[in-house]
C-alpha cells in the first residue's frame, strides 16, 4: 500500500465539559482526497469533534494537526486561515446580506483571499458550482432551505479550504432535496476536494463516504471501510441501543 | 480604485454641501452660529459613533470619555505646546485609549460592553477631579485668540474627514468584516476574520474623533472642569441622534442630527428641568417607531415609489 501522508490528524483528543467526557482519545487521520463519514448514534460526540477541529472549541488533551502543523490550540479564525472550512449544524448565513455577498465572506476572507473582481468572480462560480446561479442579488431570508444550505456550502467552498467540515449538511431535506445534496456533495467527491461527513443519512454515507469512523459515548469504536464497519457488531449495538437513526 | 459615477456624484455633492455650510459664519447673527457649531459637532460624534456601532450593534456611551480627554489634552496642553498640535494629538490619545478599551471590552458583547463604557467616562472624570483635589486646583483656563466661526470651520473638516474615512471603510476589507460581524460573530470567526482584531481597530475611530473634537470645542468653554468635559450626557445624545437618523447609511447620524438639535433647542429653552426625561422619551420612541431611523424611512419609500413605477 502507498503511503500518504494525512491532511488532517487527530491523536489522543479529548474534550471535557467539568465532568462529562464528550469526546475521549480520538486518533484518525483524513487523507488528501478522501471523503471521511463520521457517523454514530445522537450525542457520540461527532459535533463536538468538528468543533474541535474548527477552533469552536478547544480540545482538553491531544493535538490536531493540518498537514503535519500542529493546530491544537489556534483561534477558531487562524485555523479557518490554515484552510478549514465548515457549515453548520443549524444553518448559519448572514441575514441582513445577500447571496452573493454570504459567498463572498468566504472568498474574501477563507484560506486563500480575494478582493474586488477576483472575490465576485470566485464568489460567482461557487454559487454556480452549486446550483445558485442567477440567485445573488436575493436576500437570504427569501431562499428555500435547501437552498440555504447551498449558499452555507458555497461560502465554506469559496476560500478554497484544505479541508472543509460538513456538520449534517443533509439533514432536513426532503427526498427530492436530499437526491440533489448527495448529488451535489458527490460532485465535490469528485473534484477531490477532502471532507469530514457527520451524517446520519445512512444512504448518504454508502454512496458518498471512502471511510468511516464511528463514534459512541464520545470514542471511536471502528473505523475503515464503509460496509465492514456497518457490519461491525459493536457498531450495530451502538446504534440498535441508542438511536434507531 | 475605480469610481463610478454614483461616487463621484456623491463626493461632489457632499464637498458643495460642506462649501455652503461653509459660509454660515459670514452670513448670519451669533445665534445661528452657535446653532451651526452644535449641528457640526454633533454631525462629527454621531457619523463616527455610527461608523463603529452601527455595523457591530455594540452600543458605545464612551463619546464623553473620549470628548473629555480632548478637551482636556487642550487645556493641560494650551501653555505648552502651538494650538494646532493639540486635536492630533488628541486624536492619538483617544484612539490609544480607544485600543485599549476595545483589548479589555470587546471580547464581552452585549450589556457589558454598554456598562463598561458608561463607566469609562465617570471613572476618567474621577481620577482629574482627584489629581485637581491633590495638585490643588479647580479648573483650567482655556484662553486663546481662537473664535466661534474658526472652531465651526475645523468642526466642518472634521465632517468632511468623518465622511471620506466611513466611505473609505465601507469600500474595505474592515468594513466588509464588520458587517459580517455584526450578522454572526461565529460565522465571521469561522470564516477565517480576526474579529476582535477588526472591533478593535473600528472602535478607534469614533474614539479619536470624539477626542480630536474635545480639543476643538476647549477654546469654546473658556473655563474647564470635570464635570462639564465628562458629561455623561453627551454620550447619550449622541446615541439618540445617530439612532434616530439611522446607522446603515453614512448620511443616516447628520439627518438626525439636524432635527434633534432645533428639537433640543426649544425643549432647553421651555422645559430646562425635564431634559434628561425628555431625552429618555426620544430614546425610547425612536427604538419603537423608527428602529432604522429616517434613513429606514427615506429607503422604504424611496422603494415603494420604484415599485409604483414598475406597475405603472
Amino acid at each position: 500500500m502507498r503511503m500518504v501522508s494525512p491532511v488532517l490528524s487527530l491523536r489522543g483528543v479529548t474534550k471535557r465539559f467539568g465532568g462529562l467526557v464528550a469526546v475521549n482519545g480520538m486518533d484518525f487521520d483524513v487523507t488528501e482526497h478522501e471523503v471521511l463519514g463520521l457517523i454514530g448514534p445522537n450525542g457520540s460526540g461527532k459535533s463536538t469533534t468538528l468543533n474541535l477541529i474548527s477552533g469552536a472549541l478547544m480540545p482538553s488533551e491531544g493535538t490536531i494537526s493540518l498537514r503535519g502543523a500542529p493546530i491544537t490550540h489556534l483561534a477558531a479564525q487562524d485555523i479557518a486561515r490554515k484552510g478549514v472550512a465548515r457549515t453548520f449544524q443549524l444553518v448559519r448565513l448572514l441575514p441582513s446580506m445577500t447571496v452573493l455577498e454570504n459567498v463572498k465572506a468566504g472568498a474574501v476572507f477563507g484560506h486563500r483571499r480575494r478582493w474586488g473582481t477576483e472575490a465576485n468572480a470566485q464568489a460567482q462560480a461557487l454559487m454556480e458550482q452549486v446550483g445558485l446561479a442567477g440567485r445573488g442579488h436575493l436576500k437570504v431570508g427569501q431562499l428555500t432551505y435547501i437552498d440555504t444550505k447551498r449558499v452555507e456550502l458555497a461560502r465554506a467552498l469559496a476560500g478554497d479550504p484544505k479541508v472543509l467540515l460538513l456538520d449534517e449538511w443533509l439533514a432536513g431535506l426532503n427526498p427530492t432535496e436530499l437526491e440533489e445534496g448527495i448529488a451535489l456533495i458527490r460532485r465535490l467527491r469528485d473534484e477531490g476536494r477532502t471532507v469530514i461527513l457527520v451524517e446520519h443519512v445512512m444512504d448518504a454515507i454508502r454512496s458518498l463516504c471512502d471511510r468511516c469512523v464511528v463514534m459512541a459515548s464520545g470514542t471511536k469504536i471502528a473505523e475503515g471501510a464503509v460496509a465492514d464497519v456497518l457490519a461491525d457488531p459493536e457498531v450495530i449495538r451502538a446504534y440498535l441501543g441508542d438511536d434507531d437513526d | 480604485m475605480r469610481l463610478t459615477a454614483k461616487n463621484w456624484q456623491g463626493l461632489a455633492l457632499t464637498a458643495v454641501l460642506l462649501g455652503v455650510a461653509a459660509c454660515l459664519p459670514l452670513l448670519t447673527t451669533a445665534y445661528w452660529l452657535t446653532i451651526g457649531v452644535t449641528i457640526a459637532l454633533y454631525t462629527v460624534l454621531a457619523t463616527s459613533w455610527a461608523l463603529f456601532s452601527g455595523p457591530t450593534h455594540y452600543i458605545s456611551l464612551a463619546t464623553a470619555a473620549f470628548f473629555g480627554v480632548g478637551t482636556y489634552t487642550t487645556g493641560l496642553g494650551i501653555e505648552h505646546l502651538p494650538y494646532w498640535v493639540l486635536p492630533p494629538l488628541a486624536g492619538l490619545i483617544g484612539a490609544a485609549l480607544a485600543a485599549l478599551v476595545g483589548l479589555a471590552t470587546l471580547r464581552l458583547s452585549g450589556v457589558y460592553f454598554v456598562i463598561f463604557t458608561l463607566g469609562l467616562a465617570e471613572f476618567i472624570r474621577q481620577i482629574i477631579t482627584w489629581g485637581q483635589t491633590v495638585s490643588g486646583t479647580k479648573g483650567i483656563y482655556v484662553l486663546t485668540s481662537i473664535t466661534e466661526a474658526h472652531i465651526y470651520w475645523q468642526l466642518l473638516g472634521l465632517a468632511g474627514l468623518v465622511w471620506l474615512l466611513g466611505w473609505l471603510i465601507g469600500r474595505s476589507r474592515l468594513g466588509f468584516a464588520l458587517r459580517i460581524i455584526g450578522d454572526d460573530e461565529e460565522v465571521a470567526r469561522h470564516s477565517g476574520i480576526h474579529t476582535a482584531r477588526a472591533k478593535v481597530l473600528l472602535f478607534m475611530v469614533p474614539g479619536a474623533f470624539a477626542a480630536i473634537t474635545g480639543a476643538v470645542l476647549a477654546p469654546r468653554y473658556v473655563y474647564i472642569e470635570p464635570i462639564l468635559a465628562f458629561t455623561p450626557m453627551l454620550s447619550f445624545q449622541v446615541v439618540i441622534m445617530a439612532l434616530l437618523g439611522g446607522t446603515g447609511r453614512l448620511w443616516g447620524p447628520v439627518v438626525g442630527v439636524i432635527p434633534f438639535t432645533f428639537l433640543w433647542e426649544g425643549i432647553s429653552a421651555s422645559v430646562p428641568n425635564q431634559t434628561t426625561l425628555l431625552l429618555g422619551v426620544a430614546f425610547l420612541v425612536i427604538v419603537y417607531v423608527l428602529p432604522r431611523g429616517f434613513v429606514g424611512l427615506i429607503e422604504d419609500a424611496r422603494a415603494r415609489v420604484n415599485r409604483a413605477e414598475g406597475y405603472a
